[in-house]
């Protein structure tokens, strides 16, 4: 096991570089600096004396192999480098953020999980009952629903109209601020788990281990607690890693729309204002988020299943 | 080939998309951009105004209907981008095998460790707002799980008694992939274009409604939701709506893609028991 787990933590590693890499080119490319990007709302005309010393202040105005290799420096040393408009270490600003961030991940895939796994479960040992046929159409409703909309009418519905919950920001950590931009975030996770969760639980129930189970007059709470569950857990756990990735995506939005503290506001801000430094970082911190979690979960996956370590 | 109940219903769906976006010039009432009057603004639902009317007093019902023209072109021309890189290299990898396999297939993986509304983030703010950037920003991101399905299709087609024969007779590499190859794997590249097409639907909503997609005053579903957000307490009808024209649309094309895998490939059919 301790092989298998060093063996897929390096495989972290290239991948991580050439995703720094593959960031470095696109922002490379990048029309228009941040120094000239001050003067763009015409209020003064553009100050060519200002520009060229904020470029050489940030670099920028050195050749691209140049600054490709401070940029590599850098990041050996874990410096993600410096914000264009703060003059802050972009590393200190996204440590800043990651909190809330983590905060609302891990609360919206709890809800996911919370729901989505017992209604799956559920369905698929009652298959064309009410609630199968309800949680199916809700699933599949769930995962073409644009989550920022449904955030708005929640925020309608629960702040605006019924005064329950904030209808945004952090509110200093309080439960109530965090539970609509995790209920949101937490849809189309809870949708997906749903349904994979009632084809897990079909899929085991058809196989001959548990024809056996019942044949050799074992309860079905028994069977459905002790080979059921387990075997539908490998699964479980692959659609909550996976579905990791996607809700790091959708993080951005919902807490742009909720005003979340987090780090994806602090990506679409530096996004507007071309700080590049910050777009960067954020981008490679999110990546290596996602990786680390994809890895955790391909050793949690072994350490269910044992099959998986053979191959 | 039999199509199920997902499938007339995801097509129903999608039709009536095309169908607004088509006839959107003759069945809008009012001018999606022009039409814009203060004293009209914020009004409710009502005969005149079907879905009401926007902050600046534009028609609701008329800017959906024209939004219809811009998720379609998204949704369709990024898939078309997106399988066109995919199926490239995807066949490609898995016909020539050696290196270029490893590489695709390590360019593959990089493309999955980024999410992928985080890389057309990164595209378009690379590239600036608007319609061309976000259907480039939209046409890169999502091509890798076509050039999987690509390149494994081609490995097992590759072992296929016609495609030997077809060596064997001499024929260019290319020539077999795209007479030999290409034709049996359309099913499933068919099936992933089309849940992309919702993918890319929801992703060109997102980045409007962040500012970074179509902008304003053009009438694209996201950004019109960027406006709702600020007038929501007073107008909650200029948020439902575009919602959920997004909303039907995408379950339009998630229902297609389903029905059509769930006909293409019994094995892969919801299993009913």
């Amino acid at each position: 096991m301790l092989r298998f787990t060093l063996r897929r933590l390096f495989q972290v590693v290239p991948t991580i570089i050439v995703v720094a890499l593959l960031i470095f080119v696109i922002f490379s490319v990048v029309p228009g600096s941040f120094a000239t990007s001050l003067f763009s709302d015409g209020k003064h005309a553009a100050d060519p004396e200002v520009i060229a010393r904020l470029n050489a202040e940030f670099g920028i105005d050195k050749p691209l192999a140049d600054r490709f290799v401070d940029y590599v420096t850098n990041l050996a040393h874990f410096d993600l480098g410096t914000s264009f408009r703060t003059r802050l270490p972009v590393i200190d600003l996204i440590a800043d953020r990651m909190g809330a961030s983590l905060k609302l991940a891990v609360a919206a895939m709890v809800f996911a999980v919370l729901v989505g796994v017992p209604l799956g479960f559920l369905a698929a040992l009652r298959p064309g009952s009410i609630l199968d046929t309800v949680t199916m159409i809700g699933a599949v409703s769930g995962l073409s629903l644009p989550q920022f909309w449904l955030g708005l009418l929640l925020m309608y519905l629960f702040a605006l109209q019924l005064n329950w919950l904030p209808s945004f920001g952090y509110g200093d950590g309080a439960f109530s601020n965090l539970v609509l931009p995790a209920v949101t975030l937490g849809v189309t996770p809870l949708a997906l788990l749903a349904r994979t969760t009632r084809a897990g639980v079909l899929d085991v129930l058809n196989a001959d281990f548990i024809r056996t189970a019942h044949s050799k007059g074992m309860s079905e709470t028994k069977v459905v607690r002790w080979h059921v569950a387990s075997n539908a857990l490998v699964l479980i756990v692959t659609t909550v890693g996976l579905q990791f990735g996607s809700l790091i995506g959708q993080a951005v939005v919902i807490e742009k729309l909720f005003a979340w503290p987090g780090i994806g506001s602090l990506l679409i801000d530096s996004v507007a204002v071309r700080d590049i430094p910050v777009v960067q970082g954020t981008i490679l911190v999110i990546v290596l988020w996602f990786l680390l979690i994809n890895t955790a979960v391909d050793l949690i996956y072994a350490a269910i299943d044992p099959r998986i370590k053979q191959e | 080939m039999r199509f199920g109940l997902n499938f007339w219903l995801g097509a129903a769906l999608t039709a009536l998309v095309v169908l607004a976006g088509v006839l959107a010039p003759w069945i809008a009432p009012f001018d999606p951009v022009l039409d814009a009057d203060l004293m009209n603004s914020e009004l409710p639902p009502d005969l005149t105004f079907w879905f009401g009317t926007d902050g600046q007093g534009r028609d609701v019902y008329s800017r959906i209907l024209y939004g219809a023209q811009i998720s379609l072109t998204v949704g369709i021309v990024s898939q078309v981008i997106n399988s066109v890189i995919g199926v490239t290299l995807g066949m490609t990898a898995g016909f020539w095998g050696g290196w270029w396999d490893d590489l695709v297939n390590g360019l593959t993986n990089v493309m999955l460790a980024i999410p992928s509304l985080i890389f057309a983030l990164a595209v378009m703010a690379v590239l600036g707002p608007g319609l061309p950037s976000l259907l480039i920003a939209l046409g890169l991101t999502n091509w890798s799980w076509t050039c999987r399905i690509a390149r494994s299709s081609t490995l097992s087609l590759k072992s296929q008694g016609y495609v030997q024969a077809a060596q064997t007779l001499g024929y260019a590499d290319l020539r077999i992939m795209f007479t030999q190859i290409l034709p049996n794997m359309m099913g499933p590249i068919l099936v992933m274009a089309t849940l992309g097409m919702g993918a890319a639907v929801l992703s060109e909503a997102a980045l409007s409604f962040l500012g970074l997609g179509i902008q304003p005053p053009f009438p694209s579903w996201g950004s019109m939701l960027t406006d709702a957000r600020q007038l929501i307490r007073i107008a909650p009808w200029v948020a439902v709506f575009p919602g959920l024209a997004i909303f039907l649309s995408v379950l339009g094309f998630n229902l297609l893609g389903d029905g059509l895998r769930d006909s293409l490939d019994p094995h892969m059919r919801t299993r009913k028991p």
